[in-house]
C-alpha cells in the first residue's frame, strides 16, 4: 500500500462531501435555461414573446387598473379618466342587474330566480354526487322543475300543482296497465297524463294562492341562459338516451324514425331551428295565439342537443364488446333489464366526456337566442345596454364580463366531469 | 307560460276560426294593448332605459297610436325585432304596426306586401372618415376599405355609388352598430357607411369626436316610416293619421304641454279644432273617440317636440331638423289638412 503514496504526490484517501451542483445547472437558473434557452432559436422565440408579452400586459393592466367603476353614462367615465387609459366599469356596476335579469324582470321579485338558482344546487346534488348526498333528496329533484317555474314565471301555485298532478296520474295509469305490456302502459300513462292536463286546464285557477306572475317575454340576461341550458340539458340525456337506443333497435319502423329524426337535426344548423321557432312557427299557429316563445325555443334546442347526445352515446354503446351483450341475454335479462342493468351503466360512463362537451357547446349555443331579439346575456348587450343613449360606444367591458361568467359556468361544469371520472373509474391503473 | 304550456298545440286549432275574421283595430282594442314593433336597440330610435322603459323616437310613435286608439300611451306590448324578423312578425300578426326606422322602398311597399303610412324621418346614407385621411368629398374613397351593415338597404346603395363613380372599394361587413365603430376606430377600415342619422350618433360616442369628419355627399334616399300589413286600411288609416296629427300638431303649435287647455277651451282655428275634437267628427271617421288625437299629442308629444327630445340638437346624438323640418321652415315634414 505504501508505494501509491510513494509514486504520486498527493492521493485523496477519503470521499469529499458532497457539493451542490454549480450554479449555473440547479435551481431557477437551470430550469430557465432549459426551458428558454437551450438552443439559438429557443432563445429568440423566448426574447420575441417575452416582449409580445409585456406590449399586451402594458396595455391591458393599466386598462383594468385604471378602470371606473362609478358613473352614470360614458362621459361620465371620460371625464373620470380625464384622458388616460382605463375601462369604464361603471357600466357593469349600472346595468348588472339588467345583465343577469333582462330589462323587464321586475326589480322587487329578484329573489325569486335567484332563491331558484340556489334551490337548483340542492336539486342536482343527489344526482351529481350520489355516493355523498342521501337518496331521498331524489325527492326533492322531482319536485325543483314545478318549483323552480312557480318561483321564476310567478302565478297560481295551482298551475304548477296540477302539472306535477297530471305526471302522477300519467304514472298511476301506466302502473295499473304495465303489466299487460308496456306499450299499452307507456300509451295508456301518455294519453291519461294529457287528458288531466287539457281537463285541469279549464280550471279557474287564476289568482288562486298566487304570486306575481313574471311573463316569459319578461325574462332576459344570463338568467335566460341558465334556464335554456339547464332545462334543454336535462331534457335532451334522456331522449338521447332513447334516440340511441332506438337507432339500434332492430324494429325498422321505430329504427328509422330515429335515425331520420338524428340525421336531420344533425344536418341544420341550430340558428336555422330558432329561426324557425321565431318566425316560421308564427305563420302556422293562428294569428292571436301565443305559444311561449321560450317553450318552443326549449323544444328546438332540446331536438338539437337530444340528436347530438344520442350519437355521443350510440359511440358508447358500440364501444361495449358484443359479449356484455350476450352475457346479458344470457342471465335470462329481458330488454329493459339488460339495458338497464348491464349495458346503459357502462355506456354512459364511456360516454361522459362526449356527454359534457354538447353540454357544455350547448350552453354557450344559447347565446344564439339573441339572433331571435330574445334579450340573453348577449342580446342585452348588444340591444338595449349598448344601444342606450349612456353606454353607447362601451363594448370590451361588457363582452369580457359576459366572457367572466360563461367561463365561470363551463369550467364548473367540466371540472365535475373530470372528477366524475375518476370517481366511476373501475380499472387499475 | 302558464298552463296553456301544456295545452298551446291542442287549443290553437279551435281558436283559429274565430280570431281571423276580426280587424286589427278590434283585435287591439279586445286585447287591450297595441302590439308595436321595434328595433332590439338603436341610439336614439328605440332603447330600454335602465329601469327597462322603452324610449326613443319611433318608440313615440307607438305611444302616440297606443294612446290615440286605447286611449293609454302605456298600454304597449313593445316586440323587439332585428332587421331580420321585422317582415314576418308583421306578416304573420305577432305585431300590429311596425315602428322601427325601416326604408321605404319600391319592394317592401308592393312584393312584401306590407303599407307604409308615412315618413317620419327622412335619412340618407352617408360616410365618416378620420380627419387625419384628408378626404374631404367621397368622390376621393376610390379603393378604400368600407364597413358596411350586412343585411340592409345601405349595402346595395354603397355598390350603385360606387360603381356610378366608377371607383372600386374593399367593403368589410360587420353586424351591428357597435361593431361597427369598434372596427372603424381599430382602423380596420378607412370609412364607415350607414344612414346619416347612425353616423351622427357613432360619432358623438367617440372619445374625440372632432377627429372624425362626416362627408357632404348623402348617396341614397332613406325615407323611413312606420308600416302597417296589407288588407285593412282601416288600420292603416289610424296610424297614418296619428302620424299626421303628430305633424300637424306641430305646424299650429299645439304641444304637449297646452294641448289639453287648448282642447278644453277650443280656439279659433277650425282646423285645430277639428284635429282637437272639439269640432266635426273626424275620431268618428276612422272609428276612434273625438279625443283621439289629444291624446296622441298628450303621449308623446308633438313631432318637433319628439325629435328634440330624442334624437335633437339638445341630445348626445345632435341631428339638426334639415330635411326633417316643417314644410313651413324649409323641409319636408307636411301633413295632409285635417278636413
Amino acid at each position: 500500500m505504501s508505494d501509491t503514496h510513494a509514486q504520486f504526490a498527493f492521493v485523496r484517501s477519503k470521499m469529499l462531501p458532497e457539493a451542490p451542483p454549480p450554479a449555473s445547472e440547479r435551481g431557477a437558473a437551470k430550469w430557465v435555461r432549459q426551458n428558454f434557452f437551450s438552443s439559438t432559436i429557443n432563445t429568440v422565440m423566448t426574447i420575441f414573446v417575452f416582449v409580445v408579452v409585456i406590449q399586451i400586459a402594458l396595455t391591458v393592466v393599466p386598462w383594468l387598473a385604471n378602470g371606473v367603476w362609478s358613473g352614470s353614462s360614458l362621459s361620465d367615465c371620460r371625464e373620470a379618466l380625464a384622458g388616460e387609459t382605463g375601462a369604464c366599469f361603471a357600466v357593469l356596476s349600472e346595468r348588472w342587474n339588467q345583465l343577469l335579469f333582462g330589462f323587464q324582470y321586475p326589480s322587487e321579485l329578484y329573489w325569486r330566480p335567484l332563491a331558484a338558482f340556489l334551490l337548483l344546487f340542492v336539486a342536482i346534488a343527489p344526482v351529481l354526487f350520489q355516493k355523498y348526498v342521501p337518496s331521498k333528496m331524489l325527492i326533492f329533484t322531482a319536485l325543483y322543475p314545478f318549483i323552480a317555474f312557480f318561483l321564476i314565471w310567478g302565478g297560481s301555485l295551482l298551475t304548477p300543482v296540477l302539472a306535477l298532478a297530471g305526471f302522477v296520474v300519467g304514472y298511476f295509469v301506466y302502473t295499473k296497465l304495465v303489466a299487460q305490456s308496456f306499450a299499452l302502459g307507456f300509451f295508456g300513462g301518455l294519453f291519461a297524463a294529457l287528458a288531466f292536463w287539457i281537463l285541469s286546464g279549464y280550471l279557474p285557477v287564476e289568482g288562486i294562492l298566487a304570486i306575481e306572475p313574471v311573463e316569459s317575454r319578461e325574462i332576459g340576461g344570463f338568467m335566460l341562459n341558465l334556464i335554456l341550458g339547464t332545462v334543454c340539458v336535462s331534457l335532451s340525456i334522456p331522449f338521447g338516451i332513447a334516440l340511441a337506443l332506438g337507432r339500434q333497435s332492430s324494429m325498422p319502423i321505430i329504427k328509422w324514425i330515429c335515425v331520420v329524426f338524428i340525421e336531420f337535426i344533425r344536418g341544420v344548423p341550430l340558428i336555422t331551428l330558432l329561426f324557425v321557432a321565431n318566425v316560421v312557427l308564427a305563420y302556422f299557429l293562428p294569428p292571436g295565439t301565443n305559444f311561449d316563445l321560450i317553450l318552443r325555443v326549449i323544444i328546438m334546442i332540446t331536438m338539437f342537443a337530444s340528436a347530438y347526445i344520442a350519437e355521443v352515446i350510440r359511440g358508447g354503446l358500440a364501444a361495449l364488446p358484443r359479449g356484455q351483450y350476450e352475457a346479458a341475454n344470457s342471465l335470462g335479462l329481458d330488454y329493459a333489464q339488460s339495458m338497464r342493468l348491464i349495458i346503459l351503466p357502462q355506456a354512459l360512463k364511456i360516454s361522459i366526456p362526449g356527454i359534457v362537451n354538447v353540454a357544455v357547446g350547448l350552453f354557450k349555443d344559447t347565446t344564439l337566442v339573441s339572433v331571435i331579439s330574445m334579450f340573453d346575456l348577449v342580446g342585452m348587450i348588444r340591444g338595449p345596454i349598448s344601444s342606450s343613449q349612456e353606454w353607447n360606444g362601451v363594448y370590451w367591458e361588457l363582452f369580457l364580463a359576459a366572457g367572466l361568467l360563461f367561463f365561470v359556468t363551463c369550467y364548473g361544469i367540466s371540472q365535475y366531469s373530470q372528477w366524475l371520472e375518476r370517481e366511476l373509474r373501475t380499472d387499475h391503473r | 307560460m302558464r298552463k296553456t304550456v301544456f295545452l298551446g298545440t291542442v287549443a290553437v286549432a279551435g281558436m283559429a276560426a274565430g280570431m281571423a275574421a276580426a280587424t286589427t283595430l278590434e283585435d287591439v282594442k279586445a286585447r287591450g294593448s297595441l302590439n308595436c314593433g321595434v328595433n332590439t336597440g338603436l341610439v336614439g330610435f328605440a332603447s330600454p332605459n335602465a329601469n327597462g322603459e322603452w324610449e326613443g323616437f319611433d318608440v313615440g310613435v307607438c305611444r302616440a297610436v297606443a294612446a290615440a286608439v286605447l286611449g293609454d300611451p302605456t298600454a304597449i306590448q313593445f316586440v323587439p325585432t332585428t332587421g331580420k324578423t321585422r317582415f314576418t312578425a308583421l306578416a304573420s300578426g305577432e305585431i300590429d304596426v311596425l315602428a322601427r326606422n325601416t326604408t321605404w322602398t319600391f319592394s317592401r311597399d308592393t312584393d312584401l306586401k306590407f303599407e307604409f303610412v308615412g315618413i317620419n324621418y327622412y335619412d340618407g346614407q352617408g360616410f365618416m372618415v378620420p380627419k387625419e385621411l384628408g378626404v374631404t368629398s367621397a368622390k376621393e374613397l376610390g379603393g378604400a376599405t368600407i364597413c358596411i351593415q350586412t343585411g340592409t338597404t345601405t349595402e346595395l346603395n354603397l355598390a350603385d355609388y360606387f360603381r356610378k363613380n366608377n371607383m372600386d372599394y374593399e367593403p368589410v361587413p360587420i353586424e351591428t352598430d357597435n361593431e361597427a365603430q369598434q372596427q372603424y376606430l381599430a382602423g380596420a377600415c378607412d370609412a364607415y357607411t350607414t344612414d346619416a342619422s347612425g353616423l351622427a350618433a357613432v360619432r358623438a360616442t367617440f372619445e374625440n369626436p372632432s377627429d372624425h369628419v362626416i362627408l357632404p355627399e348623402i348617396v341614397s334616399k332613406e325615407p323611413l316610416g312606420p308600416l302597417v300589413r296589407h288588407g285593412d286600411s282601416e288600420w292603416g288609416d289610424i296610424v297614418r293619421w296619428t302620424l299626421n296629427a303628430l305633424v300637424a300638431a306641430e305646424e299650429l303649435n299645439i304641444s304637449s304641454a297646452n294641448v289639453k287647455e287648448l282642447a278644453e277651451a277650443g280656439t279659433d282655428n277650425p282646423e285645430m279644432n277639428r284635429l282637437l275634437g272639439t269640432e266635426g267628427n273626424l275620431g268618428e271617421m276612422i272609428g276612434l273617440e273625438s279625443d283621439w288625437a289629444v291624446n296622441a299629442i298628450a303621449a308623446a308629444g308633438n313631432y318637433g317636440e319628439l325629435f328634440e327630445k330624442n334624437i335633437g340638437e339638445n341630445t348626445p346624438i345632435g341631428l339638426a331638423r334639415g330635411l326633417n323640418a316643417q314644410w313651413t321652415e324649409g323641409g319636408l315634414i307636411y301633413s295632409p289638412p285635417f278636413r
